[in-house]
């Protein structure tokens, strides 16, 4: 029972690592007045990018900064469609879905031999190394890097967004962009930064699966996480610790499908994958009435009219 | 203003821009992996258009996705973003299946029954997401996304249940043949159709070598169908008037909860017609276990905005497209490249027509060089020339 | 005008077009130092562009800018901060779920290392400054919990926080209680006499005739002079706006009320956040009369109109029209029981912009047999149907049926409004904010319309947050106040003081 319930947390723990840096890179997104539905292909392309940087170099961190930079070039279309050209961010936001998925396996292709899968690439460490805990009942404790990361990036971008002067202009941009632009704040280089950033972190969450969860990009790697991920920032209320949270949710939601799966129920392993998508439905019936988005996210700025 | 204007302002010239800049960027991205990208695109070409079967072929791929492209396209119109296609697709197959199996009634009723029966696992996925959005407010892109996993593992759960599942494979169990939809299903094997044949190559080769069938015909009366209900009807009017403003429309007294949920119902229908055509109109006529998504609904999304959301506008642009899958087969095949080009300049087209402003902003340019051209005539020979509308 | 330093700013030969429309041509400006200087047009003349242009968030094609007799070149509202200009728009700028500190502080932080904010030392400037100018305001309040008129001078600070020495305010009085407006002359006079400099954009006369020094009028986008305030009268100043002689009263013959149509009884009504906007009102409309409601916006006008309307549920109270009861049913059931609405936010609520003018007229009625057999709908007599009103009403441009609504001009799109609720004859007809942003033959227009639908028979209940408007047309005027009716009278007994008064929640004398 207390090794289950260890294991249950550290299932939840690493399950959720990818959700929270897709789901920070919607908050910062969303905070300044972007919408990014663009947030699963960005996370494709960083899932691809640093399973095959992991693999070509020996050396898991080189595949992590990989995918944050890869992830941040993919949404810097977003930001030239989105800012500059004041276009549906919807759109935008799925054509980057169809784009990623093909530009990822169409890189796979090319560099493992047509496969469309990549080979084991290295690993990131864990908190204590590969042995740590190990014969101990918290073996399971012992978690991805990326999972204390995760936490991290977490409480900088909270006290970034409400003790920094940088968030109190990301906030005012993505609530009254015209009142931001009277008092000399360059609203598209606010949002251009945010949605930036919003990729990077995506890439970083596409990164904390293909080599930290499992040890290889697969075409189904990232399936629907980056929705995921978007549900949690509304039900985290567009708040960092939120977002968190929501997210470990989530995580919960798979750690129970893989330890359902694996045990003696008769659930059919099928039904008991809808389980987190079903889950995010549920709880978006239940929360999204009641948290309120930035008023001006989704909206174009468009200088001189207010 | 010029024709040339005139031509850069039309919907026609975005899109086309925008197919333009697809095959530019795959061609860059061809080029920079080593493969020759004027050798790879005579490839795509030939592969589509080669011989009399490659072109069926196109046709049969362009049924799913002009039907999954009107169902976008209808549900843009109306305010609403369908990414669930592909879950209504999904669920289409699923429920044309079960019943396809479990009945086997004459042709007369067994068609239109299965064709029905996917029309309302769509209709129905479709409808769930519109209550979620009209009564919960919860936006129609999380949910559908959410909708189209759920179908996805529903699928493989139909596909490996004890009732469904055919032995030794990864499919379930073919539908009964007399819910077939194939054009001349029955009389090109018989004696007298084979002997027809004979006498025709490029038919039989497309008869024979291929499941043409009466999908598309269906879709292009769908596609009519939708296009009269969109600007001909009072439905059509109520639930563009939701789609532009909802606050007006509720003000003067349309329902605006109703129209949502029943625009998306149409449009889940429609996708789910789509999965349906496909189970009684192509072998294997079953399901089979999914690995990835098939793609058929973000095709449907691609031929849709390509074709500005227009209905009838999904005819051609669902064939452009399925020449592009379909042709991009051979490219791998002959050259090498990986066929995911296609996605990277199906995405690039999307991405682009996503652009309101790239030719608006040409017209724009060719308009002030005009002037300007106007401008040092009118210096030229001292007389003002009579102002013209821009 | 020579450039000189005696004044604060000197605009001269302002050009600036959109397009192939000139909003401005050449337009001259002098403003003395610290003086109230007023610029008055109607709406659209170009008085907003011009004041935009100094401020840096529009560039003039041609044209210098002088402060103090130096030429300077504004292209940011940053370089317009520098020079010393502060800007309070006539929608004020503030971000409502920040406090007044944030707000005030946004873009100009006080900030301790690596751009960590100081809150505690923001808040001491803040407190300083309000001290220093006599300011009724919370530092730590949010906005969207503080009134309108401590909004605007939240708005004020933020201009002075950041050294402002010339404040341009754009159409400040248009949301405030006439005591408000006393205290807000009463600031501007106390700012000029610290040194400051205002610029105050209008087209109401009497403010001008109260606050200001000097007045520059503009019309259509040209510069029609400058006048001494001390020497002219408001029917002068309303000719030289308007361009022609203008009748500033309505016109119209005493009501002859009939029976009661609109009868509302103990209504109250939550807004979204669940609290109650509108407590136990009652109020009755009878047919050929015009009631007119007189409040400042957000004291439940506008859940009053929706609880009418059914765009929200009523948690008490009835609604009864001509007997019936309406409450709690659908938009829908308040059309067929005869009431037409115009609404106040025509853009949201009153027209579907993408769609054209013939699709426009009838979203009330497109189910209607008149306009196609069962389920289709025939747009040769939408567009026949919309021809009739087009000439009936002077919608402009004649022929606009296939146009799209959202290519009129604004005074026409609320002429279209117009025309489709009266086209319909109705037994009562609400109109909430009618002449929001229209110009003075619009607004002449949809008064004579009020009163000829008046005289028609039907009943009238008019809302409008300009005090004038509610006084000039209405037989009765009820005055609201934190949901409830506060008090009500006939037209000519009583007076704007008495009014403000209860505007603003005090009693009447």
């Amino acid at each position: 029972m207390f090794d289950n319930l260890i294991l249950l947390i550290g299932i939840t723990l690493m399950y959720s690592t990818p959700l929270v840096f897709g789901a920070l890179g919607g908050v910062i997104s969303e905070r300044s007045g972007v919408t990014n539905i663009g947030i699963e292909g960005m996370m494709v392309i960083g899932a691809i990018s640093a399973a095959s940087a992991s693999y070509f170099t020996g050396n898991p961190w080189i595949g992590f900064l990989a995918a944050g930079i890869c992830g941040a070039l993919v949404a810097l279309l977003h930001a030239v469609a989105s800012v500059t050209f004041a276009a549906d961010q919807t759109v935008s936001g799925v054509a980057i879905n169809m784009l990623a998925p093909g530009l990822a396996l169409f890189a796979c292709r090319l560099f493992f031999d047509g496969a469309a899968m990549s080979p084991i690439a290295t690993k990131l460490p864990k908190i204590l190394g590969e042995t740590g805990l190990a014969g101990t009942p918290f073996a399971n404790l012992n978690v991805n890097v990326t999972t204390v990361l995760a936490l991290l990036f977490t409480v900088i971008m909270w006290f970034v967004l409400y003790k920094t002067k940088w968030g109190l202009r990301i906030r005012a941009v993505g609530e009254h962009p015209a009142a931001a632009d009277t008092l000399g704040i360059d609203v598209y280089r606010v949002r251009y930064a945010c949605v930036l950033l919003s990729g990077m972190l995506a890439g970083f969450g596409g990164a904390a699966m293909t080599i930290a969860i499992i040890s290889q990009f697969t075409q189904t790697a990232i399936s629907g996480h980056g929705f995921i991920a978007m549900a949690a920032v509304i039900f985290g209320k567009w708040t960092p610790f939120g977002a968190y949270g929501a997210c470990l949710l989530f995580g919960f939601t798979q750690a129970l499908v893989i330890m359902l799966g694996g045990g003696n129920f008769v659930v059919p392993s099928q039904i008991l994958s809808m389980l987190p998508y079903a889950m995010t439905i549920v709880v978006l019936i239940l929360f999204v009435g009641r948290s309120v988005a930035p008023k001006a996210d989704g909206v174009p700025y468009i200088k001189g009219s207010r | 203003m010029s024709k040339l204007e005139q031509f850069l302002r039309s919907r026609f010239a975005a899109a086309l821009a925008a197919v333009l800049v697809g095959f530019a960027v795959s061609a860059v991205v061809l080029a920079a992996a080593g493969f020759n990208p004027i050798a790879s695109f005579a490839a795509l070409f030939n592969g589509a258009f080669g011989k009399p079967k490659y072109i069926a072929n196109v046709i049969i791929k362009a049924t799913p996705i002009l039907l999954t492209g009107v169902s976008v396209s209808f549900a843009f119109k109306t305010g609403l973003f369908n990414i669930g296609a592909e879950g209504q697709y999904i669920l289409g197959t699923v429920l044309a299946t079960i019943v396809g199996v479990k009945l086997n009634l004459p042709m007369p009723l067994q068609v239109p029954i299965v064709l029905l029966s996917g029309i309302l696992g769509g209709a129905a996925l479709g409808a769930f997401v519109g209550w979620l959005k009209a009564h919960f407010g919860i936006h129609e892109v999380i949910t559908s996304i959410m909708c189209n996993w759920i179908s996805f593992y529903l699928c493989n759960y139909v596909v490996m249940s004890d009732t469904f599942h055919k032995p030794n494979s990864t499919s379930a169990l073919p539908v009964s043949p007399s819910s077939y939809t194939m054009i001349l299903g029955n009389w090109k094997k018989s004696e007298a159709g084979t002997e027809f044949l004979a006498g025709i190559p490029w038919l039989r080769e497309i008869l024979l070598k291929t499941d043409l069938n009466y999908g598309f015909i269906i879709g292009i009366l769908v596609a009519i169908l939708i296009s009269f209900v969109l600007t001909r009807t009072k439905l059509g009017y109520e639930l563009r008037a939701v789609g532009f403003n909802r606050d007006a429309a509720r003000f003067s007294g349309i329902s605006v909860e109703k129209n949502i949920v029943l625009s998306m119902l149409i449009a889940g229908g429609i996708c789910g017609l789509a999965g349906a055509l496909t189970i009684t109109g192509i072998s294997p006529h079953t399901i089979t276990l999914l690995a990835a998504m098939e793609s058929y609904g973000f095709n449907g999304m691609s031929v849709a905005f390509i074709a500005a959301c227009s209905p009838i506008g999904c005819i051609p642009s669902s064939i452009l497209f399925a020449s592009l899958i379909y042709g991009g087969m051979t490219v791998q095949q002959v050259m090498g490249a990986p066929s995911d080009i296609i996605n990277i300049m199906i995405g690039t087209i999307v991405f682009f027509t996503a652009l309101p402003g790239i030719t608006p902003l040409l017209a724009n340019m060719v308009a002030r060089r005009r002037k300007e051209r106007e401008n040092i005539r009118v210096s030229k020979d001292g007389t003002p020339l009579p102002e013209k509308e821009v | 005008m020579e450039a000189s330093p005696d004044y604060a700013v000197q605009m001269h030969g302002i050009l600036k077009t959109f397009g192939s429309f000139t909003a401005l041509d050449r337009v001259d400006l002098d403003v003395r130092k610290q003086t109230v200087h007023a610029i008055l047009g109607e709406n659209g003349a170009g008085k907003t562009t011009l004041m935009n242009i100094l401020y840096g968030l529009y560039q003039a094609d041609e044209g210098e800018i002088f402060m103090s007799g130096n030429k300077v070149s504004i292209t940011s509202p940053t370089e317009a901060i520098k020079h010393g200009i502060g800007m309070v728009h006539q929608h004020f700028m503030l971000v409502e779920n920040f406090t007044v500190t944030e707000n005030i502080i946004l873009g100009d932080e006080v900030c301790g290392a690596a751009g960590v904010l100081d809150m505690a030392k923001a808040r001491k400037e803040v407190m300083a400054l309000v001290n220093e100018y006599g300011f009724d305001v919370d530092p730590d309040a949010k906005i969207e919990d503080i009134t309108v008129g401590m909004q605007q001078r939240v708005e004020i600070l933020k201009a002075l926080y950041r050294g402002a020495e010339v404040l341009i305010l754009d159409e400040p009085t248009a949301v405030l209680t006439p005591q408000e407006i006393e205290k807000l002359i009463e600031i501007m006079h106390d700012l000029i006499a610290k040194g400051k400099t205002i610029i105050i954009i209008t087209h109401k006369l009497k403010e001008i005739m109260q606050s200001a020094d000097e007045c520059s009028i503009i019309r259509r986008g040209v510069y029609m002079g400058t006048v001494d305030v001390k020497n002219t009268s408001e029917t002068e100043l309303a000719s030289k706006m308007v361009g022609r002689n203008v009748n500033l009263t309505v016109e119209k013959t005493p009501a002859t009320p009939g029976d009661v149509v609109l009868s509302v009884r103990g209504l109250t009504v939550k807004d979204e956040r669940g609290i109650e906007q509108v407590r136990n009102l009652s109020l009755d409309v009878h047919a050929g009369e015009i009631v007119g409601i007189a409040g400042i916006d957000g004291n439940g006008q506008q859940e009053l109109v929706d609880a009418i309307t059914n765009l929200v549920k009523a948690e008490s109270g009835t609604i009864t029209i001509n007997g019936e009861q309406i409450q709690n049913t659908t938009p829908r059931n308040t059309f067929l029981h005869s009431i037409a609405t115009i609404p106040s936010d025509r853009h949201r609520w009153g027209l579907v912009l993408p769609f054209a003018v013939s699709e426009n007229t009838v979203l009330e009625r497109h189910a209607d047999e008149e306009f196609g057999a069962g389920l289709t709908l025939d747009y040769d007599k939408l567009r026949a149907y919309t021809t009739k009103l087009i000439e009936q009403f002077d919608i402009r441009p004649s022929g606009c049926e296939d146009e799209r609504m959202s290519g009129l001009s604004g005074g026409n799109q609320q002429k279209a409004i117009i025309a489709r609720m009266v086209s319909a004859a109705p037994n009562m007809l609400i109109a909430f904010q009618p002449t929001r942003g229209l110009d003075v033959g619009a607004i002449e227009f949809v008064h004579k319309t009020l009163i000829a639908e008046r005289d028609r028979g039907a009943a009238i209940l008019l809302i409008s947050f300009e005090l004038d408007e509610v006084m000039d047309v209405s037989d009765t005027i009820a005055v609201i106040y934190h949901g409830q009716i506060t008090g009500t009278f006939a037209q000519g007994t009583v007076d704007e003081n008495q009014l403000g008064l209860l505007m603003a929640g005090g009693e009447a004398k």
